[in-house]
């Protein structure tokens, strides 16, 4: 039996860009295969490169993907008009298990751009009130120009309780100030019996923000966290998101906090 | 079957082979050594039995047969990907028996990890044959008795060459015909049973606190990240994705082998990277050769070449590492026991 070739691309075609910072832009893609919230992909443009870049959000026929303008290739991206196409190969990684949160005391606390792969995940649970017993969302950006998805925040912020926050505040800004960590602490649901965390964002606010909620009573089985690392093949071969014997790429890039804790770089 | 032959007509049925078969085997680069007018043993197609070499460790492992340090995986044009089609040749190997079984590992992780094989390696290990080299004694840094890798049964054909013959045995009748010269002869390879160097292993459950031992240090201080051992390393895998523009709208993408070891292979958009000190990348690729691999995939990585060990600039040995990483860690075992 012939092996498949699973380096080979398809093509993605582009419906729809929306700027959310000068360097943040949600693309949304034509695609109706399915899909687990915190999946990635590997999106291309032949002659210039591979970048891996989470899903995050999707219905039955579109997939939405917030891409950063950091390099060769993400600038390329950000050259590319609605009606565009560009390569793609995927999904990869493991993503997270809705049931796992069904029912839950629910915490998200997304830092910068570790939002976008919660994005999806936590508007299932704000507009499915019924999934979970209750959703706390605390989200922090570096400054009020770097907040994405805004007015989907003010929307939610109407319906669960939600923490907009930014580290460094300006003139104009009148919202929460402060560490996303700074918040933890004044969560009502922390020893809920029923109590389970997602944390996503920066390695350092990761960190900190799991010893914030471990350190307040929620168990380390019951924090879910959300790796990046700089996956090249997506398949297991490369060997470059390899952390001790697990592949982010395969095993990841979703895990319990207990299996996380002894990923040591 | 075992035959032997003089090596006139071992000349001769190797040319035969090479009507058939691509044959790569250990060679002599002339001038080509990372040293000024010094040559070095590596591997490459051969035309000739003057231009294989036998009683030399090569510098560079035979896994560039299946494995290259290049690799074009699609070409594009404004419209079309194409992948390149593969020589439809078969090939034959000559190796040592510690590479062999370091083709094991190169299986396992190409074929095994993740649900899916690896479209180019596969095509091309389908058509391997391994033409074993009988050690007639371990070479200095040879540790392949320590990890295991000294004998193996996964051969086509093994060899022995002295001054006078060639030795030959055949273990699938597909080459019978070709080695079936000469007179029979009794021959059953030898491999080797003790090294210079003996090197105990650790366990593969290695204690965590081992990743935060002051013996890093010294290799932050002696390491200079070059990655000479995993390019020499018969069983390092790594490997980079790359876009290559050949023309104005016209480009290739490859794979290129990466280095734990060399700056950038954890770097990511937005500046984050991991393992930046040096000590740091010898801890990774030392866990991944005795630890971790193990712990997936049920054998250790490392088989004991001893490569590395030869081609380090720094005098690093890894013998010495795995020696001091074994010793932490019945230190380790100990103080829990203990305490």
């Amino acid at each position: 039996m012939k092996t498949k070739n699973h380096y080979e691309t398809f093509a993605l075609g582009i419906l729809d860009i929306k700027p959310e910072t000068s360097i943040d832009y949600t693309f949304c893609f034509e695609y109706n295969k399915p899909l687990n919230y915190g999946q990635f992909f590997e999106l291309s443009i032949p002659g210039i490169g591979e970048a891996p870049i989470s899903v995050s959000a999707f219905d039955e026929n579109r997939m939405w993907m917030t891409i950063r303008k950091v390099g060769r290739l993400t600038d390329a991206i950000f050259n590319c008009k609605a009606g565009d196409t560009i390569q793609c190969r995927g999904p990869y990684g493991n993503g997270f298990n809705v049931k796992q949160f069904t029912g839950s005391d629910l915490i998200i606390v997304a830092g910068g751009t570790g939002l976008a792969p919660v994005r999806g995940l936590t508007r299932y649970f704000v507009t499915n009130k019924s999934a979970c017993k209750s959703l706390h969302v605390i989200t922090g950006f570096k400054s009020p120009s770097d907040i994405l998805y805004r007015e989907e925040l003010d929307q939610w912020e109407r319906d669960v309780a939600l923490v907009l926050t930014v580290d460094k505040s300006t003139n104009t800004w009148t919202g929460n100030t402060g560490l996303v960590t700074e918040f933890i602490p004044k969560l009502p649901v922390l020893k809920s019996p029923h109590v389970q965390a997602i944390v996503v964002g920066p390695p350092l606010m990761m960190k900190f923000a799991t010893l914030a909620l471990i350190k307040d009573g929620v168990p380390q089985d019951n924090i879910t966290v959300s790796f990046e690392r700089n996956m090249s093949c997506g398949l297991g071969k490369c060997g470059h998101c390899k952390i001790d014997e697990t592949y982010v790429c395969l095993d990841g890039p979703v895990f319990s906090l207990t299996k996380a804790m002894h990923l040591i770089d | 079957m075992s035959y032997q032959v003089t090596h006139d007509q071992f000349r001769e049925l190797f040319q035969m082979l090479t009507v058939t078969y691509r044959i790569y085997g250990p060679t002599l680069f002339v001038n080509k050594a990372e040293v000024s007018d010094c040559d070095y043993v590596g591997y490459r197609e051969l035309l000739s039995y003057d231009d294989l070499i036998t009683n030399v460790k090569s510098y560079f492992s035979p896994k560039e047969a299946l494995f290259p340090p290049r690799e074009v995986l699609f070409s594009f044009g404004s419209d079309h990907a194409i992948v390149p089609s593969d020589d439809l040749k078969p090939v034959i190997i000559f190796l040592r028996a510690c590479d062999i079984n370091g083709f094991d590992r190169l299986d396992t992780l190409f074929l095994q990890n993740g649900k899916d094989e690896d479209f180019y390696y596969k095509r091309r290990r389908d058509k391997v044959h391994f033409f074993l080299l009988e050690c007639a004694q371990s070479f200095d840094s040879c540790f392949c008795v320590s990890m295991n890798t000294n004998t193996t049964a996964k051969y086509d054909a093994a060899f022995r060459f002295t001054d006078e013959s060639v030795f030959m045995q055949v273990n699938n009748s597909v080459f019978e015909s070709y080695l079936s010269i000469g007179e029979l002869s009794d021959f059953m390879p030898r491999f080797v049973t003790e090294n210079k160097s003996t090197v105990p292993v650790p366990d593969a459950s290695i204690d965590e606190k081992i990743f935060f031992d002051p013996l890093w240090d010294e290799y932050s201080r002696r390491c200079i990240a070059c990655g000479r051992c995993n390019t020499s390393c018969v069983t390092c895998t790594c490997f980079t994705m790359q876009d290559y523009s050949t023309g104005s709208d016209t480009s290739e993408r490859r794979r290129r082998w990466a280095s734990c070891h060399v700056q950038g292979f954890t770097d990511m958009a937005g500046g984050h990277s991991f393992r930046k000190k040096h000590g740091e990348k010898m801890r990774f690729k030392t866990m991944h050769k005795i630890s971790d691999f193990k712990r997936r995939f049920g054998i250790n990585m490392c088989v004991g070449c001893g490569r590395c060990d030869d081609v380090c600039p720094e005098y690093i040995s890894f013998a010495e590492c795995i020696r001091r990483v074994s010793k932490l860690s019945d230190q380790y075992k100990n103080d829990t026991d203990k305490g």
